[in-house]
């Protein structure tokens, strides 16, 4: 489970630049959920993601993760158990590192990273099933430097990556938004299988609306740092693209936008 | 002028070179791998120098001062490491900081600016290499040195292929996963530049055993040759797959001695050096159409 619990970011404060984005913000995310958060651009969804993997620091308030306070754990603490895929399909792997020199290092995650030899050669088999069910046809690229493969590549083996340990949350940031309308779907499936395989407690920033509703058990809409639509599950079964749509342009509307 | 001449050349370039591939090697771990622009290397080579001469006039064993000599280059990438990790100064300023600071502890540590040891046994004139017989005795030298770089050159091949070598390779290449990955990237990259001034100081150290002494200006210029073995071996042998890095940059180091050393031979003087040497690297760079990595925006003061 993991809970914020009133927080307050303000950025940039004491210049004109001052934004405050969260005020007493309060989010509890209930141990296997799927949460899908929606929201226009600057309304805090992003924040809320590095919040909780501690990039930013709060000014107020408590994040807890299973009832420990981890408010002012260091973000790379967090990551034992949190697994995390960026927008940006560069984000999440080592470009002159091959792909099995990435998949060994994320196979190795909670374990020191000490003399023995990098990569595990009776997992290569594994890695190349895995990678084989993808079906993008990296199983045959092993020795092939991630730098060389296309966005869409390094994004599903970004998210394999990232879920190849045991972990008990993963947070998906925008994590299909840069790819083409196939991948994106591609990616999307693989999400899905994964989280329900390993019922991980997830929270999935997107833009794509129909994601949102296909997806996942709980869905959000982030405005100006609070949620104006928290829905869970028969009233997130029954909410359509169109309702979500619809509540989107009150608040622009309301924004003047 | 005489073929022996030009075979003294070669072979003395040869040596050079092999014993700034040492160097060269250091430099592979902060420049290429990790991005870091490290200066102490100014100081840390330097640094390796003063301490085999002052232990070796003490009747140290050559291989007890060698090992010396990695221990505190070790330490001068440690306190670079730190003020740039927890004092969260920038890479560049870190490194100029221990540079500069490093310099007095040199001549602290030598008690003078250039320390001679002329008439003590070094690590290439020594009870051994007299003994050697006489075709092979003009070789020691070079062989010596080649002994040493090539230690050093597998000790890091295997270093890199550990999980820890991976882990250092991914600090450079996307400091982001390695966070993911639950693993502080500060102190990955203070481990990388330990390694790398170990490295860098051992290489000093051979250096003064080879020169028979410790001179205080000897660092001066460091950075600049090992960057140059460093870009010339991985630009001349990038296309070639099989060859890995840490040979380029080795033969990259004997190539740019090669190019000094001719130079000087072609009527330039001993103090012509260092602007061969920066010209040499200039031409290198251009020729090569080499754009050194632009620095990402860093977001520390």
């Amino acid at each position: 489970m993991l809970e914020l619990r009133h927080i307050s970011k303000t950025y940039n404060p004491g210049t004109v630049h001052e934004t405050c984005l969260f005020t007493d913000f309060c989010l509890t995310i209930e141990k296997g959920s799927f949460v899908s958060v929606v929201g226009s651009n600057g309304s805090g969804k992003t924040s809320l993601l590095n919040i909780l993997c501690g990039s930013i620091p709060v000014d107020d308030g408590q994040i807890l993760m299973d009832g420990q306070d981890i408010t002012h754990m260091r973000d790379f603490n967090r990551y034992r158990r949190i697994g995390r895929v960026y927008q940006n399909p560069s984000m999440g792997t080592c470009p002159t590192m091959t792909i099995l020199e990435n998949l060994s290092l994320a196979d190795n995650k909670g374990r020191r990273y000490g003399l023995t030899r990098g990569t595990n050669r009776k997992r290569i088999g594994d890695y190349r099933d895995m990678l084989a069910s993808l079906g993008l046809g990296l199983e045959d690229k092993l020795g092939v430097p991630v730098g060389n493969l296309s966005g869409g590549q390094r994004q599903t083996l970004a998210l394999l990556m990232a879920t190849l340990t045991p972990i008990d949350f993963l947070i998906l940031d925008e994590h299909t938004a840069a790819l083409d309308p196939k991948t994106a779907e591609i990616v999307m499936e693989l999400t899905d299988k994964v989280v329900k395989e390993k019922g991980l407690t997830t929270l999935m920033v997107t833009h794509n609306l129909r994601h949102a509703v296909a997806y996942g058990d709980r869905v959000l809409m982030m405005h100006e740092g609070r949620a104006v639509l928290d829905k869970a599950g028969q009233e997130k079964r029954d909410t359509k693209v169109e309702d979500l749509l619809s509540i989107f342009n009150e608040i622009s509307v309301e924004c003047g936008n | 002028m005489s073929f022996s001449a030009i075979l003294n050349i070669i072979t003395g370039a040869l040596e050079q070179g092999l014993i700034y591939g040492i160097l060269a090697l250091g430099l592979l771990i902060t420049y290429r791998i990790l991005d870091f622009p490290d200066l102490t290397v100014d100081s840390s080579f330097p640094l390796g120098a003063a301490i085999t001469a002052v232990l070796t006039l003490r009747g140290v064993p050559i291989v007890v001062t060698l090992l010396a000599a990695v221990g505190a280059g070790a330490i001068a990438g440690l306190v670079t490491g730190l003020i740039h990790v927890r004092c969260h100064v920038r890479d560049l300023l870190s490194g100029i900081i221990t540079m500069t600071g490093l310099y007095s502890i040199n001549l602290r540590i030598a008690g003078r600016a250039n320390l001679p040891f002329f008439s003590n046994e070094t690590l290439f004139k020594n009870a051994f290499t007299k003994s050697l017989p006489a075709w092979i005795a003009p070789y020691s030298t070079l062989l010596i040195a080649l002994l040493i770089v090539v230690i050093a050159k597998l000790l890091l091949d295997w270093y890199l292929r550990t999980k820890a070598g991976y882990l250092l390779r991914a600090a450079g290449d996307n400091a982001s996963v390695v966070t993911t990955l639950a693993k502080d990237v500060g102190s990955v990259k203070i481990i990388g530049l330990m390694i790398a001034n170990a490295l860098v100081a051992l290489s000093g150290a051979v250096m003064a055993q080879y020169q028979r002494s410790f001179d205080i200006s000897m660092g001066t210029g460091t950075m600049v040759t090992g960057l140059a073995s460093v870009i010339i071996g991985t630009n001349i042998f990038r296309l070639l797959g099989w060859m890995r890095s840490t040979t380029m940059v080795i033969i990259g180091s004997v190539f740019y001695k090669a190019c000094v050393s001719l130079a000087i031979s072609c009527g330039l003087e001993a103090q012509d050096m260092k602007l061969v040497t920066a010209v040499l690297f200039l031409l290198i760079l251009v020729a090569g159409q080499v754009h050194i990595k632009r620095k990402k925006v860093r977001i520390h003061a």
